[in-house]
């Protein structure tokens, strides 16, 4: 059994998620919504998940709180095996891994008060005497910078950040080591966004919490990761720290993702790779293209990319992309970075 | 101020509300916008600040009853909008104008392949002008306007349904549909907002390119300052219903005035890294009763007594860079 780093709170091993959609004369039909992904999270940090629709990066956040048990492969937390659905799941491991959703409206209940949002977690994970009750819910309000009179209020009475700031208290109550953030900004506006990604920082150096952080902004992405992991249907294509994954992007789909982004200064300008331009169309995760899933968009692509699915090869130190490109040392000086 | 000839769409003093339970939602309050020949412009503003309402104006395609137009003119090549009859105003939609939506999926009907909905289009301008439109005459136009957005095999792509195509591939019929017979004004609400960022970036480029090719004049209603930047010549910032600033986009990059541009731009994550500023606090005010004076007092930290009781009007700071704000005139 694999074991996971010294610092290490998740690892994933070969995770795969299949969904079952139909069947034809073959024999059933699958979505590969996660397909073999290895990644690990360390105590402290932001993990960045990046990718585009249907690459599979929410797949992985749901399995990883349980909300769906993987079709093969493992996912470790803090020694323990958690390939598992919640409902299998340890109330003790619940009350560890949170989530906080994309979007605040549907995630919070419309028909219950601010308080009894923040009861449920508190009354199932914490063993918070009755008396003390309210003042532990005016204590989560706080940490979210919002006034106690908003435990009487209903959601639909508050704006769309303070409704994400709910869902982030909601999620603090059973005290959790790694919180999970789907997309939490995507819904609002850019001014708004600032504050509750700023919160959010604050809180992870305060509580010593660990993020995975879903998001398909990069430029976002930028500001708030230590490190960024890439998927492109269902696959991890690179992973690398911050800085490296913008200043020397590998995989020529991290360079055209990030040419593709609008940006507002000449400084950011001069960041993105402008060589390569956005081609094509993302594959059908159902029947994706043959070996490499993102060949027919590579505008690098070689014969071999259509046969052998490249495997995950640590380029430099901490850095390690699944390319052909970089599987071959001969080619890369003259066509990869 | 302005040479006449040169000026395609001119908004002046455009007030839109909206009947609800209990009053009227005052969205617009006073909009004035300019749009000359072969001009991108971009109308950059937040969720709720009425750049959808400026633009269903203009084709008057807001929900009929529900809204009330109490002050302001919307002139096409001089012609008020607003009075214009009911076969002036489908001449514009037409011939002149074409709007592209923000969500290509509702914007294509899910029954009707696109052959039928392209060629609608094709007949209906066409049949202003000749009393018997050919139905090869149809096809072929169809077609030439599915290559110009360089759509695989065309022909075939008329006989498919809106569900056998891709989100990218939608927006391109779309698109199509706006530029298949001959407009001179696009207006483009948020065109890649639902898209991944690569097509996105693929339908952006190629927006640009007609656009430059043909010549035609586009408004590019959007939320995004980036894809403002790299579309547009010119740019109006909105916020909840007023213009508050207006500038060529290098200009207002370079040198913001308003609290609000300066709050916005300092919001955005910049690719570059460096950490987000805190944003803006409050929100959106309430259109059923907004503040008297300037919309933005309540979340301004400069506010002054004078913002809370007149609104401010656009003031030249320097060439063609106009700013609402009492500030700049101090």
């Amino acid at each position: 059994m694999t074991q996971l780093g010294n610092n290490e709170i998740l690892k994933a091993v070969n995770l795969k998620k299949y969904f079952r959609i139909g069947k034809d004369k073959k024999g059933p039909i699958f979505v590969r919504a996660v397909d073999g992904v290895n990644f690990s999270i360390r105590y402290g940090e932001t993990l960045g998940l990046v990718g585009e629709s249907g690459s599979g990066k929410s797949t992985i956040a749901y399995t990883v709180v349980g909300m769906y048990g993987p079709t093969s492969g493992q996912v470790l937390f803090k020694d323990q095996d958690i390939g598992m659905k919640a409902v299998r799941r340890p109330l003790s491991l619940k009350k560890e891994i949170q989530i906080v959703f994309q979007d605040p409206s549907s995630s919070l209940n419309p028909e219950q008060t601010i308080e009894q949002i923040l009861s449920l977690p508190l009354r199932l994970h914490t063993r918070t005497p009755n008396r003390q009750f309210k003042e532990k819910m005016i204590e989560l309000l706080e940490k979210v910078e919002l006034p106690s009179e908003y435990l009487y209020k209903f959601p639909s009475s508050i704006g769309g950040g303070e409704k994400q700031m709910v869902a982030i208290a909601r999620a603090l109550a059973s005290n959790p080591s790694l919180i999970v953030l789907d997309e939490p900004t995507s819904a609002l506006d850019v001014s708004i966004q600032a504050k509750v990604i700023n919160k959010l920082m604050n809180l992870q150096k305060e509580l010593h919490l660990t993020y995975l952080f879903i998001t398909h902004d990069l430029s976002l992405m930028r500001n708030v990761a230590s490190r960024i992991a890439i998927m492109y249907l269902g696959k991890i294509c690179e992973v690398a720290d911050t800085a490296t994954f913008f200043e020397k992007p590998l995989h020529p789909y991290t360079q055209m993702l990030i040419s593709s982004v609008p940006v507002i200064t000449e400084e950011e300008e001069k960041l993105k790779p402008k060589k390569v331009v956005s081609i094509g169309e993302i594959g059908s995760p159902v029947n994706p293209p043959s070996g490499c899933s993102f060949h027919p968009r590579c505008p690098y692509r070689m014969p071999i990319c259509s046969e052998v699915d490249p495997e995950m090869i640590e380029v430099f130190p901490e850095h390690t992309v699944r390319c052909h490109l970089f599987s071959r040392p001969e080619e890369t000086g003259s066509k990869g970075v | 101020m302005e040479t006449k000839e040169n000026v395609l769409l001119d908004i002046k003093d455009l007030h839109t509300w909206y009947r609800v339970y209990g009053g009227y939602l005052k969205v617009l309050n006073g909009i004035n916008l300019i749009v000359r020949e072969g001009e991108r412009v971009s109308l950059v503003g937040e969720a709720g600040c009425g750049k959808t309402t400026t633009m269903k104006s203009i084709l008057r395609i807001l929900p009929p009853g529900d809204f009330l137009i109490p002050k302001g003119e919307i002139c096409y090549r001089g012609k008020d909008i607003l009075k214009m009859n009911s076969r002036e105003i489908q001449r514009l939609r037409s011939q002149e104008i074409a709007m592209i939506f923000q969500d290509p999926t509702a914007a294509l009907n899910s029954v009707f392949t696109i052959g039928t909905q392209i060629g609608d289009v094709v007949k209906y301008s066409l049949a202003l002008e000749e009393k018997r439109v050919h139905k090869e005459k149809i096809k072929m136009l169809s077609v030439k306007a599915l290559k110009e957005v360089s759509l695989p095999d065309p022909e075939r792509m008329l006989v498919n349904y809106p569900f056998q195509l891709s989100g990218g591939m939608r927006q391109r019929v779309c698109i199509a549909m706006a530029i298949s017979s001959s407009r001179n004004l696009l207006i483009a609400d948020e065109p890649g907002t639902s898209l991944d960022v690569t097509i996105q970036d693929q339908i952006l480029r190629l927006l640009r390119e007609i656009v430059e090719k043909k010549g035609t004049s586009i408004i590019l209603i959007t939320h995004s300052l980036g894809v403002a930047r790299e579309m547009t010549d010119r740019i109006y910032v909105m916020y909840a219903g007023t213009i508050v600033e207006t500038a060529l986009t290098k200009d207002l990059f370079k040198n913001p005035v308003h609290p609000y541009t300066k709050g916005l731009l300092a919001s955005v994550p910049k690719l570059s890294g460096g950490g987000l500023a805190k944003g803006i606090p409050g929100r959106i005010p309430d259109y059923l009763n907004p503040p008297q004076g300037c919309r933005f007092q309540p979340r301004c930290e400069y506010a002054t007594p004078s913002c809370v009781e007149t609104p401010p009007q656009l003031f030249e700071v320097e060439k063609g860079h106009l700013v609402a704000c009492y500030l700049a005139q101090r």
